[in-house]
């Protein structure tokens, strides 16, 4: 679904959505009410991963080296970087440069995701799955996976996103604002990640 | 953005599939929703009339179920607790009531996301049917309970219900979440971004207020159920054990270790107790609405409404861990959590005290919409009363597994937010039908609803006391509870009567749909925008005008004016308060 197709339909202009007679506009109040409720989502299963690991007795420490993870968050908040850029691109109507940055940042989200998937694939490789592992608890696989596989999903999403509304951007189908707002996801799941690093990898980083 | 909107204008779909059935206008939207919650809470209601007969009828074979086994019993509570709370409590008023509403009385023309609206129905309903369908399959029903407490409801061989059933009940209540995350944030958008000119916060109508609150309690609460239900269907199916410790199950140790069974109440309640206000706050705002419009005075205290309505959400966050003081927390947590509780007392009270001041000295007409919305203040004063009993872990303790919460729940966030349904029913059905209900039948509906639910509930507090435990098929056998037969019985003979008497109002709705005398625009004399545009409204609401708005939602009795309601719209030279 696209976003243009969530604007108001089937109503004559003047009376619609956009130009708000009191606040900000209507996607970008959406976008930031998704991210609240995301936010939640996520928040719970990080409870869930501390009320576990709390509650454990023999919670595992595999991670031998942060060169990776250290790698991912670098590209990661990069492409929040070139996200702001694009943005910024737009708003002074810089048509070239904002669809620049903006396949940037997506190609910056794909990067992220293959080095994931690697990451994953390389403990699925030593044993790790959904309910075992060689280290330790069960439920460090099951929560691990949760997490980061929620939060993957959430960049696939988003890298989707990007490229779809980057290229409708171009095609003239989509303005700044479109641009700005799917930026605000993006940033979104950036900040997740900061959660994530230090709660899922540091804390569970070998003596 | 103002040249997208202008390419889609159009006027109003002609078909009877985007006029009816996918469409994006928020009223047919909220009438789809109406009917679903009715289709629910008839199939609701039929569940717990099966329940009351078994109880005290153990031999009889029952209609559609056959032999009633206690796991059979204890589906049927679990479908009952489920079907009522999302599909009918949760679906009705904010759902169908909020989404017919709330655009009309903030003065916009649709909810602000409309394919969003239809896909959040949509949803709603897929929903609804994967629940049913827990029913037909092997093993039939779930029986863990609307709760869906872990590990009975983690793993598949714990109970005949619990195979195919139980991963239906999850995932239904999955899509639900999702539903109603799509539903918050239009309901949201539209009430910050979407009020017509002059209607600022504090001039919306208290319905809006309590849609408004409701969906922010929605945003916050159901995206934390979606996360646990999710991860409750990693433990069913692909073996993860988040809620499952090492259990062994009918001599059979299961391959679970490590997971915690309270992990899955904290979560559940965490999205459960803000969930009894999504249900009843709604029935708030259409009482406050409905009993100033019929006592013809302002609401008393609007703005001290509208914040206890806040206070209330506010609160409804903190307290979850008083459905756990069973689960042996430090009593330092439930001392925290009972202060807290007894804490939402404060603007509860308030609200009470602001009905009774608005119903004093008005001039009361008692028509049937003002007598459901009474009936609401009466059951939320009965029902809430034996809250701070429940909130002190002294008395929760020996109460909980009792009758004695399922007739303070059954009042409060049951009957009380269904009688906000009918109130709203009864007051909005001319505007949405073009047609006025049958007043007689009306009120033959609400007096014997309101004996009939103190007769069912009211009971239930006795039996608690007397120690009588819930969940439990069979009684009749057990030598102590014997001579609470009779009670029980005069509540099932209660449950018949009340069941029977919603025929009426069935019967009501739909011949008033069609022969109903025809309903003016404004027939209760009600001052909100709703009232000023055509019936039933036009495509866009208010057929290519803007209102603006210059006055409060509740001017009523006006020293001065001419006559004793200032519309909304009323030009600003009408004095008012």
């Amino acid at each position: 679904m696209s976003q243009a197709d969530l604007t108001m339909e089937g109503h004559p202009a003047g009376l619609t959505t956009g130009i708000p007679p009191f606040s900000i506009p209507a996607k970008k109040m959406a976008i930031w009410l998704f991210i609240i409720a995301d936010a939640a989502t996520f928040a719970a299963c990080l409870v869930v991963y501390g009320f576990l690991r709390n509650g454990a007795p023999n919670w595992p420490r595999p991670f031998h080296s942060i060169t990776n993870v250290a790698l991912m968050t670098f590209i990661l908040l990069t492409s929040s970087l070139t996200m702001l850029l694009g943005v910024r691109a737009a708003k002074t109507s810089d048509k070239a440069g904002a669809f620049r940055w903006t396949i940037i940042t997506a190609i910056g989200g794909i990067l992220f995701a293959l080095l994931h998937v690697r990451e994953w694939l390389a403990l699925i490789a030593e044993g790790m799955t959904l309910f075992h592992n060689p280290w330790g608890t069960g439920l460090f696989g099951a929560s691990f996976f949760c997490i980061t596989g929620l939060h993957l999903l959430h960049v696939t999403g988003g890298v989707v996103a990007l490229l779809a509304v980057g290229i409708r951007y171009r095609g003239g189908r989509y303005n700044a604002d479109d641009l700005e707002v799917t930026g605000l996801y993006w940033h979104f799941v950036d900040l997740v990640w900061m959660f994530v690093v230090p709660f899922v990898y540091l804390l569970n980083l070998a003596h | 953005m103002a040249t997208t909107a202008s390419i889609h204008a159009h006027a109003a779909p002609q078909g009877f599939i985007r006029k009816y059935i996918f469409s994006l206008d928020h009223k047919v939207i909220g009438l789809q929703y109406y009917f679903l919650a009715l289709t629910a809470v008839f199939v609701g209601m039929f569940l717990s009339l099966l329940m009351r007969i078994h109880l005290i009828w153990p031999q009889v074979s029952l209609p559609l179920v056959g032999e009633i086994k206690p796991e059979t019993y204890l589906s049927l509570l679990t479908m009952h607790g489920t079907i009522m709370v999302f599909f009918v409590l949760t679906t009705a008023p904010q759902g169908g009531f909020g989404n017919y509403f709330l655009p009309i009385q903030v003065g916009a023309p649709d909810m602000a996301f409309p394919v969003l609206n239809m896909l959040s129905f949509w949803t709603t309903f897929i929903a609804f049917v994967t629940i049913i369908a827990a029913f037909f399959v092997t093993g039939g029903a779930p029986l863990h309970g609307w709760t869906g407490y872990a590990p009975l409801s983690a793993l598949p061989n714990s109970g005949p219900g619990e195979q195919l059933g139980a991963d239906l009940w999850v995932a239904s209540i999955a899509l639900f979440c999702i539903a109603s995350l799509m539903g918050a944030l239009n309901f949201i958008t539209t009430t910050l971004d979407l009020r017509a000119k002059g209607m600022t916060l504090m001039r919306m109508p208290l319905t809006c207020w309590s849609w408004f609150i409701t969906a922010i309690l929605g945003l916050l609460a159901f995206g934390v159920l979606l996360s646990a239900g999710i991860l409750l269907l990693l433990d069913r199916n692909l073996g993860t054990s988040f809620y499952v410790p090492l259990v062994v199950v009918n001599g059979q140790v299961m391959g679970h270790k490590g997971g915690s069974p309270l992990l899955w109440q904290h979560l559940f309640w965490f999205f459960g107790h803000p969930e009894v206000y999504i249900a009843i706050l709604p029935g708030m705002g259409v009482t406050s609405q409905v009993i100033s419009t019929f006592s013809r005075k302002p609401i008393f205290g609007y703005k001290a409404m509208a914040y206890a309505l806040m206070a209330i959400g506010l609160l409804g966050f903190m307290v979850w861990g008083h459905h756990m003081f069973m689960s042996g927390m430090s009593p330092y947590s439930a001392f925290a959590f009972s202060i807290m509780t007894m804490a939402i007392g404060v603007p509860s009270a308030i609200k009470t005290f602001n009905w009774l001041g608005t119903l004093w000295g008005g001039r009361i007409r008692l028509q049937t919409p003002m007598l459901f919305a009474i009936g609401f203040v009466s059951l939320f004063v009965s029902g809430g009363l034996s809250g701070p009993f429940l909130a002190q872990p002294v008395l929760d303790i020996p109460l909980h597994d009792t009758y004695f919460v399922v007739g303070h729940f059954h009042l409060i966030m049951g009957v009380a937010a269904i009688f906000g349904i009918f109130a709203a029913t009864y007051y909005w059905f001319p505007k949405m039908f073009g047609r006025m209900m049958n007043e007689r039948l009306g009120q033959i509906h609400f007096f014997i609803t309101l004996a009939g639910t103190y007769a069912i509930f009211m009971p239930m507090h006795y039996l608690g006391l007397a120690g009588q435990t819930r969940r439990y098929s069979q009684f009749t056998e057990v030598a102590y509870q014997t001579k609470l037969i009779p009670l029980q019985t005069f509540m099932t003979y209660a449950a018949f009567v009340t069941i029977g008497v919603q025929l009426v109002f069935l019967f009501n709705l739909f011949w008033s749909m069609f022969k109903g005398p025809k309903a003016s625009d404004n027939p209760w004399e009600a001052t909100t925008l709703e009232w000023t545009t055509a019936t039933p409204p036009p495509h866009d609401n208010f057929g290519g005008r803007t209102p603006v708005v210059y006055h409060g939602p509740y001017e009523y009795g006006v020293p001065g004016a001419a006559r004793d309601y200032i519309m909304q719209t009323d030009p600003a030279t009408v004095p008012s308060h």
